[in-house]
């Protein structure tokens, strides 16, 4: 092969790779079009901080009287149960709980693109797979798992999700509960360094309305180590046949803790939809006796 | 053999490329749409509050000295101990709590429409206060409770122009200086918020307003505050109910 030749074949693959650059180019806009949500992101704990704190705090909850009842019975004690310790939290937990995400993308090894991302488990909440690969959910009478089955798509730049297959489980840790109905829709919107997720559950079991939840996060240079099952159990006081600590509902001990400590509407504690909106702020105004100064759980001391 | 292949390879880039720059060509390029008319998403109308986060802090005046969440300087603290709402009215200072650092964490309704095809304007009926997202320069003003917010829609990556989808970035500064929480959580004059509106449709062919605020304030945050507020719309306005500022409600 002479020089002639060779150089004649360098320049017709140059000109081949141009060419195909400009083919390319409407297929890489589009993928363009998504954002990137792998790393890890560090939770933004400066809203809703005291969520879960209290035995009987359903406060921003649009609870319906058979949820609330249900709410009312839980005793934390359950989870000192063999068979329960490892139950862990339902798939609404990744934005309701204090935690960081860890996201990866699981791609196909020969075209690149994105089967599912991964929401990294922690100890006590199952990993949250988005498939995207276009699957449909299984159908009605397939398991459910504590997890359940989500299918993303994007919208622009903003990934929407449906979970849906839950298993029955609790909408945050001090007993709200969420059915084997509940189905979730999830957004994800990045801005900079900004994540901030909304989760909107529907339940039409134990919710009045749909529950909305949201929550921002920054993405982090410091990876996060994934902290996931599995979960072993241990004796914790409980043995086989005991019973399933639980209260009557109409006699919670704890049904009026944060009417005692903050004032606070019994109404608003349980979780009335109607303390959701501004009406009934106007509501209470007459009736409401604001504490003087806060004494306890007050704020993070200041660095000096 | 290649050589064939390559050929045709490239008339087919030709036409694809070439249709392009033809469509480029045709006299002078139209004029750049004004943010109205380029608005990626609507969030003109009514829209309702919903109080699911932070309820004991927002729906009720919290206890003086409770600043839980937000990561304040030993300088606030001072400020958060000397909090005194009969002070603040009796100064005129009654809306230190509706500014626009805070605002969309109080709850009642927004109403948000067209100023003119470059200014959106949101007023709300808690505090009655206005604010104004100019999508061009700010002319300089005196610091006021709502400050100067400078507006962008910001569209997904290089996706198409036409698609609507997208948000709405607003930076605002300017401000007087103001409180976080009604109890006398402040902000700085030298606190910057950024926010960013983002759009959900909600079940029953509703819709849903999710505004990320980032209060950045070097004076009394050790770090950005981050909350996300949440917004429903409503058919008509018949709910809307202006009030007047309170530091005591």
């Amino acid at each position: 092969m002479g020089s002639h030749t060779v150089l004649r074949h360098v320049v017709i693959r140059r000109m081949a790779l141009v060419a195909l650059l400009l083919l390319w180019g409407p297929v890489t806009r589009t993928v363009l079009a998504q954002a990137e949500l792998s790393g890890s992101w560090t939770p933004r704990n400066t809203e809703d901080v005291s969520r879960d704190s209290y035995p009987v705090d359903y406060l921003g909850l649009p609870l319906n009287t058979e949820g609330r009842t249900k709410a009312l019975s839980y005793n934390e004690g359950q989870l000192a149960m063999v068979e329960r310790q490892c139950e862990g939290w339902p798939a609404v937990y990744f934005v309701q709980g204090p935690f960081g995400l860890k996201i990866w993308a699981d791609t196909d090894p020969v075209k690149g693109g994105t089967i599912s991302w991964t929401i990294g488990a922690w100890e006590d909440r199952a990993p949250l797979i988005i498939w995207m690969d276009g699957r449909p959910h299984p159908s009605k009478y397939a398991e459910h798992t504590r997890g359940g089955f989500t299918t993303g798509r994007w919208e622009g730049d903003t990934l929407v999700t449906e979970t849906t297959h839950m298993k029955a489980g609790l909408l945050r840790k001090n007993g709200p509960p969420m059915s084997d109905q509940a189905t979730m829709t999830s957004r994800f919107w990045r801005h900079g360094d900004i994540l901030t997720i909304l989760a909107v559950v529907d339940d039409p079991i134990y919710l009045a309305e749909p529950h909305i939840v949201t929550k921002s996060f920054q993405l982090s240079a410091t990876p996060m180590l994934p902290v996931g099952p599995p979960c072993v159990t241990t004796f914790e006081g409980k043995r086989p046949g005991d019973s399933v600590p639980h209260y009557v509902p109409e006699k919670n001990p704890f049904v009026d803790e944060l009417t005692k400590l903050y004032h606070l509407p019994a109404a608003a504690v349980l979780g009335e939809v109607e303390t959701l909106y501004p009406e009934y702020r106007k509501k209470i105004k007459a009736t409401y006796v604001p504490l003087d100064t806060c004494k306890t759980d007050c704020g993070a001391p200041p660095p000096r | 053999m290649i050589g064939r292949r390559v050929i045709g390879l490239l008339a087919i880039a030709a036409l694809v490329s070439g249709a392009g720059l033809h469509a480029q060509n045709r006299g002078a390029p139209p004029p750049a749409p004004s943010p109205r008319a380029a608005a990626p998403i609507d969030l003109t109308g009514y829209w309702v509050s919903v109080v699911n986060e932070d309820w004991r802090f927002r729906m009720v005046m919290p206890a003086k000295g409770d600043y839980k969440g937000v990561p304040i300087t030993q300088e606030a603290l001072r400020i958060v101990n000397a909090w005194n709402p009969t002070a603040d009215e009796a100064a005129g200072n009654q809306c230190k709590a509706y500014g626009a650092a805070a605002i969309m964490r109080v709850p009642g309704r927004i109403h948000i429409t067209w100023q003119d095809d470059t200014t959106l304007k949101l007023d709300t009926d808690a505090g009655s206060q206005s604010r104004l997202f100019k999508f061009s320069a700010a002319a300089p003003a005196p610091a006021t409770w709502q400050g100067t917010s400078v507006a962008r829609w910001e569209r997904p990556g290089r996706g198409n122009p036409a698609a609507k989808v997208g948000s709405l970035a607003v930076t605002t500064t300017n401000m007087r200086a103001g409180y976080l929480r009604k109890n006398g959580v402040p902000y700085s004059e030298d606190a910057r918020v950024t926010e960013y509106f983002d759009l959900s449709p909600m079940p029953n062919n509703g819709q849903l307003i999710v505004v990320t605020t980032i209060v950045d304030d070097p004076r009394y945050l050790t770090q950005p505050f981050v909350v996300s507020s949440q917004f429903k719309k409503e058919a008509e306005g018949s709910k809307w109910d202006p009030t007047p500022c309170s530091a005591t409600w």
